[in-house]
């Protein structure tokens, strides 16, 4: 089966505008996708008809509310197929879940010369928690490198694992260059010397299937507005052994059991990681996110986006004086490039212009830039609702910035 | 001629534009043709932290007035610069504290100096500003100068 495309993009009523009075190219769906209806639908109908406080109230909306927060645990179990539904702890985002993992893990596991190994095409999301965590612990933090196309290089890698290292936390996908990592190699590698992996899964939930239990991985993290979800809300998974043994990241109502002024005991998973009033609305339009997937399908959603993918690439290799940064073998549909002799944010002003939204800049990964050594990229990132079309009018675009520039 | 009517000049000209396409094109000949900044000034001393595009500003004070010169690595950024220059570079400080600037918006380029737009130019403009209030403030204490 095969979707109809014009029918899945009725779902997304931002895209239906016009920008400069041309149609509205939206390919920045890396930084955060549109919402299809049902999840905007989501959260108003929260707000008008159900809200309240949950896990606290003994009345029927409040017993209602949290009956639907935590079913959506339940759905997100489902989706990632974890074992248990309280490894599923719901955080801000991607960050928050890093920073959570990051933080009490190595409270818990990081001393003084122990290192962590991270990537050099991670996100500043996936390096300064574990920067700040090497701080306080006096521990090391270790590069994986990458290569001229934008892959890990594994080798490297795996002589980089040791007796010192305590965790390795890498990207399942580059959110500057769309590089999809060998994850499950590099879990297996490193449990191979029993050092967990955490994997910022931010830029992979839109567009491939996960599974924690296949992958064995020990934490995975991902934000809900990434993935056609509301932003506010993101999942850390954590394998209940490591969640049980690390302490709480943030105190406060409801992840306690029994307060005094001499001593806390902490709440059972996932409670005990989810201080304070949850974002009940913004978890429940994700679970929509996640039917909304569901009721596309991985398989169709690749196949779009390879398409996608292949007809992009075709065109923009025959565009003059274009470079790509990040050809790796496999890739989601982004597309990081710069003109050898135009800057990027000049780019994006012309593409601006006739309604083309693309990200330019280091996209958050300042090291990675400077290894390929340019100021940073324009990328076009491409979600499942995007078009053959679409791609046309941005590499009309493209050609246009070339003729204006000279 | 005053600020203002420098402003209304440049005013005119971008009336003259049918669509966005001959605006852009207009300054990025601005840009190529902009009064080049001397190389050594050209470091992190004098340079204006955008989070993309950078920008490089020099100050001098001479008779009264301040003269500026800049550069950047974007061009259509400098096409904006050679156009605030034209307006601001060779006035005394208080023609440039007193500025608003406001031909920017009607030239539709106001998108470019919003604060979370990555080019540096409204860093720059503060900077310029700086600079006329530091000149300012040294010749009150040395009139002669
Ligand atoms: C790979 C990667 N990790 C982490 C993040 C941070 O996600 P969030 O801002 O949703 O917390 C992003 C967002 O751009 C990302 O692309």
């Amino acid at each position: 089966m095969n979707f109809n495309i014009q029918k899945l993009r009725e779902q997304f009523p931002v895209l239906h505008q016009q920008i400069n009075k041309k149609p509205f190219v939206y390919f920045d769906n890396a930084a955060t996708t549109q919402k299809p209806k049902i999840v905007i639908d989501r959260l108003n109908d929260y707000y008008n008809n159900e809200n309240c406080n949950i896990h606290r109230g003994d009345y029927h909306l409040s017993r209602k509310a949290t009956e639907a927060y935590e079913n959506t645990r339940k759905t997100v179990q489902s989706f990632i197929n974890a074992q248990h539904h309280h490894e599923i702890i719901f955080t801000r985002g991607t960050t928050e879940a890093i920073n959570l993992a990051a933080s009490s893990f190595s409270k818990k596991f990081v001393n003084k010369d122990d290192e962590i190994l991270i990537s050099a095409m991670e996100h500043h999301s996936n390096i300064v928690p574990w920067q700040l965590a090497c701080q306080e612990r006096g521990a090391q933090l270790k590069v994986i490198p990458v290569n001229q196309n934008g892959e890990l290089i594994m080798d490297e890698y795996l002589k980089m694992l040791n007796e010192k290292t305590r965790i390795v936390a890498v990207a399942h996908v580059s959110n500057s260059l769309g590089t999809i990592n060998p994850i499950k190699q590099i879990i297996d590698a490193a449990h191979k010397k029993d050092i967990p992996v955490l994997i910022d899964g931010a830029q992979a939930t839109a567009h491939l299937k996960i599974d924690v239990s296949e992958l064995d991985c020990d934490f995975y993290c991902f934000s809900g507005h990434k993935m056609y979800g509301p932003m506010g809300v993101g999942v850390l998974y954590g394998k209940e052994e490591w969640l049980e043994q690390i302490p709480p990241y943030q105190g406060g109502g409801e992840m306690i059991n029994e307060v005094t002024f001499a001593k806390t005991t902490f709440n059972q998973l996932p409670f005990k990681f989810e201080a304070g009033t949850p974002n009940v609305a913004d978890v429940l339009g994700l679970e929509k996110a996640i039917t909304f997937i569901s009721s596309l399908g991985y398989e169709n959603i690749q196949k779009h986006e390879e398409e996608l993918l292949q007809y992009t690439k075709k065109q923009i290799e025959n565009i003059d004086k274009i470079r790509l940064i990040g050809t790796a073998g496999k890739k989601t549909a982004v597309f990081s490039f710069l003109f050898e002799d135009i800057h990027p944010y000049d780019t994006g002003v012309i593409l601006d212009n006739m309604g083309i939204a693309v990200r330019t800049g280091h996209h958050c990964t300042q090291p990675l830039m400077d290894f390929f050594q340019i100021p940073g990229t324009v990328r076009a990132s491409m979600a499942v609702y995007n078009t053959k079309e679409e791609v046309d009018r941005f590499i009309d675009g493209l050609k246009m910035v070339r003729q204006m520039f000279g | 001629m005053s600020i203002k009517d420098i402003e209304s000049e440049v005013i005119s000209e971008f009336e003259m534009f049918e669509d966005w396409t001959d605006k852009y094109n207009y300054l990025i000949e601005l840009g190529k043709s902009i009064k080049k900044i001397d190389e050594k000034y050209k470091q992190p001393k004098y340079l204006i932290k955008g989070c993309q595009a950078q920008v490089w500003l020099h100050a001098s004070y001479e008779n009264g007035k301040i003269h500026f010169t800049a550069d950047s690595d974007a061009l259509i950024t400098k096409g904006i610069i050679s156009l605030l220059l034209r307006v601001l570079s060779g006035r005394t400080p208080d023609e440039i504290i007193n500025s608003d600037l406001a031909f920017i918006d009607k030239i539709g380029l106001k998108e470019h100096l919003s604060p979370t737009r990555a080019n540096g130019l409204t860093n720059m403009i503060k900077q310029i500003k700086l600079y006329a209030m530091a000149f300012k403030a040294k010749n009150k204490q040395d009139p002669n100068r």
